[in-house]
């Protein structure tokens, strides 16, 4: 691998050109489908387009008193961490030889890192509202990370112990096994929170904090955060179908290769119908919550069951 | 700035300010944006601080506790934004013209792109304005 070769990787396919259409045709998908929640028609495929593309043409304006390095390069710093575990999951699932010891471990850091963007141009606005916001995000956080780890443990057990995302892919899928599902669902509800999505946008919470940590966001970097976003919402599904499901390309061929996408799309689908069947909790309550027995209780189980059946069958 | 202007063209993002409206044209504001009218086919979407806006809807004749506010908000707002006046009051005082605390229609304050009369306009008039403003930008 040189130089040239890893830019590739990282810039076009499968990193962020790759990432970014997806991205688009995602946040379109989530826009459209709820709209036909709400018998609406909803908005032209290339609305998403349009949305970027408006809002780096916006005036840039940076509130007086913000930091104002820190304000601006928050944003990149999200992408730039969103762009390179894109690259490393979708690495692991075309050339699953390909991946080093460990890149599951990076991936996990790396999809905390758009969190921490957010909270570091949050504070660096100058603005109560977005250090209001960028508390609740540390609070989110905090919660959702400690069972979003469990669960990702029991897929790592099911792999014979391996950590990297190419050898997890083939060995069998965690859901094949009891502790693989339950685990697999605590980490569709960690996801949710990851995104943001309602019922865990406690964070940028239109209705109460405007936004949140966005709210002094204006033109090219609101278009940076909310491009993050939509590939957080691409992303998510397809790391969690490598991780659980038995990846995209499903253990090879067409039939797998269709299977697979179609696997993300239904998280995709159930990402989107909890958002718009469920109101948004308190932040005390998401942390209770996470910290629960639903949500870590049940995590803990699932590491016990997935343990619990290695010394079994060894 | 062509393309600036077709893509803000495609996405206006609202923007909702109430300067001594008596709350009429609000609700029917409100109402345009329901699932009924679904103005998110024209990329409507109503947002909550006016750094993200695109389009100022302003209801109602402008007071002298508004009239500096509006301003302001004007001033805050990434350009390139497009101003609407919403209802009688907005565009001429409407009914509160000789009130001692008026300090004018929305025009006097902040330069207004189109104005929609009506006490209060109806959804379907606000929907029209909007599209006849994104053609005579566009």
């Amino acid at each position: 691998m040189n130089a040239l070769g890893a830019l590739l990787l990282v810039l076009v396919f499968p990193g962020f050109a790759f990432t970014f259409a997806f991205a688009m045709v995602f946040a379109w998908i989530d826009r459209k489908v709820t709209a036909r929640v709400q018998w609406r028609v909803g908005p032209p495929f290339l609305q998403p387009v349009y949305d970027f593309i408006k809002l780096l043409g916006k005036e840039v304006i940076v509130p007086a008193g913000g930091a104002r390095v820190l304000f601006l390069l928050a944003p990149l710093l999200g992408l730039a961490a969103v762009t390179v575990s894109s690259t490393l999951v979708w690495q692991g699932n075309i050339w699953p030889e390909k991946g080093f010891v460990g890149d599951l471990i990076v991936v996990i850091y790396l999809l905390t890192i758009p969190s921490l963007s957010v909270i570091l141009g949050g504070l660096a606005s100058n603005n109560r509202v977005a250090s209001l916001g960028a508390s609740r995000e540390m609070k989110m956080i905090l919660s959702y990370e400690l069972p979003l780890v469990l669960a990702l443990v029991v897929p790592i057990i099911n792999a014979d112990n391996s950590i990297r995302l190419g050898e997890m892919l083939q060995s069998q899928p965690a859901v094949w096994h009891v502790s693989g599902i339950l685990a697999f669902m605590v980490a569709i509800i960690c996801m949710q929170a990851k995104l943001g999505l309602v019922p865990f946008d406690i964070a940028e919470a239109e209705t109460e904090v405007m936004g949140g940590p966005f709210v002094e966001y204006s033109g090219a970097p609101l278009a940076i955060i909310k491009l993050t976003r939509s590939m957080m919402l691409f992303l998510m599904p397809v790391f969690l179908v490598t991780v659980f499901w038995g990846g995209i390309t499903g253990g090879g061929g067409i039939v797998g290769t269709v299977l697979g996408c179609l696997k993300v799309l239904l998280l995709l689908v159930i990402v989107i119908l909890l958002r718009n069947t469920n109101p948004r909790v308190r932040i005390d309550q998401a942390v209770g919550f996470f910290w629960g027995p639903w949500v870590t209780g049940v995590a803990l189980l699932a590491v016990a069951l997935a343990l619990l059946r290695n010394v079994i069958w060894a | 700035m062509g393309l600036k202007l077709k893509a803000l063209c495609k996405s206006p993002w609202i923007f909702h300010i109430n300067t001594g409206a008596c709350n009429n044209c609000d609700i029917e504001l409100v109402d345009a944006l329901t699932p009924r009218f679904d103005v998110e086919r024209l990329g409507v979407l109503l947002v909550g601080t006016i750094r993200h806006a695109d389009v100022l809807v302003v209801t109602g004749g402008v007071t002298q506790q508004a009239a500096p506010r509006l301003r302001r908000l004007h001033q805050q707002a990434p350009k390139p934004c497009l101003v609407i006046a919403c209802g009688t009051c907005a565009c001429t005082k409407g009914i509160f013209h000789d009130g001692y605390h008026m300090v004018g229609p929305v025009d006097e304050i902040v330069p207004v792109d189109i104005y929609i009369p009506g006490c209060p306009p109806k959804p379907e008039a606000i929907i029209d304005a909007v599209v006849k403003l994104l053609r005579k930008v566009a």
